[in-house]
């Protein structure tokens, strides 16, 4: 198995690197990121609004089962047309303060397209956290549904 | 290399993963595992194997007993948390790109 998506952490920094080539033309890859009906497909999210212009801003949320789970927000220091995107993100209710995110796209060719963010948190601890959120939300996951599934099984 | 993308589909694995934490602060017998989860117990003796096969958990007899305990060690190796994380940017750029080829058929 490999992945498309290239991810470097290095230890002891406060930054993320994520590389991703993508089958679709650089237009089209740009346009996922600034068209807030699209941002929305793709990130399976409620766009609040977003308003992808230099000193523009963002705000959406995300829901499961009619319950919002996450609310985060941002802000457009630039947005340079098929070519970069420098915005803040924060997730709100969370420990994490706001972080910084440089997106640089690029062409390869006429129907493929590379993405480079580069994250930066406000700590080597906050980016650590970070990293580890997926692997705990997965792990609660895991336990809702053991504890579904033992529910059940006490009702029968 | 094979082995390190063996450690990092192992722990792709959400009941893995909980194994792993289960593990984390104590040795189990596969059978006391298994009591913690409610799937089949051939699919945890499966997960103890892969976990195992990249060395994440080590296997102990004692008497006709055999525990399983966590390799700190194999950990330090790798950075266990990384996989997940990335795993969600790979499934959110999927989507990215399922998306945006849908759309472009629309145009």
């Amino acid at each position: 198995m490999t992945f498309k998506t290239q991810l470097e952490a290095p230890k002891n920094t406060q930054e993320i690197f994520i590389t991703r080539t993508f089958e679709i033309p650089l237009e089209d890859l740009f346009e996922a990121f600034v068209l807030p009906e699209l941002f929305e497909a793709w990130m399976g999210t409620n766009v609040i609004h977003l308003n992808a212009i230099q000193h523009g801003s963002y705000a959406f949320e995300t829901s499961h089962q009619g319950k919002v789970m996450l609310r985060a927000h941002g802000v457009f220091h630039d947005v340079i047309k098929n070519a970069q995107i420098v915005r803040t993100f924060e997730m709100e209710e969370q420990i994490f303060p706001a972080q910084f995110e440089i997106l640089n796209f690029e062409k390869i060719s006429e129907e493929s397209s590379k993405l480079s963010m580069h994250i930066v948190f406000q700590s080597i601890y906050y980016r650590d956290e970070m990293l580890k959120l997926p692997f705990s939300y997965g792990l609660n996951m895991a336990h809702e549904r053991l504890e579904e599934l033992l529910n059940n099984k006490n009702k029968k | 290399m094979n082995l390190r993308r063996d450690v990092f589909q192992a722990i792709a694995d959400p009941s893995r993963r909980a194994i792993i934490m289960l593990l984390a602060t104590q040795s189990l017998t596969a059978g006391a595992i298994a009591a913690n989860f409610e799937s089949a117990r051939p699919t945890i003796s499966k997960h103890l194997q892969i976990l195992t096969e990249c060395e994440l958990l080590k296997q102990e007899h004692l008497g006709r007993e055999v525990y399983y305990h966590f390799n700190a060690k194999k950990m330090k190796e790798i950075d266990l948390f990384i996989a997940p994380f990335r795993s969600l940017w790979e499934n959110r750029f999927n989507q990215l790109e399922a998306v945006m080829k849908n759309h472009k058929t629309k145009k």
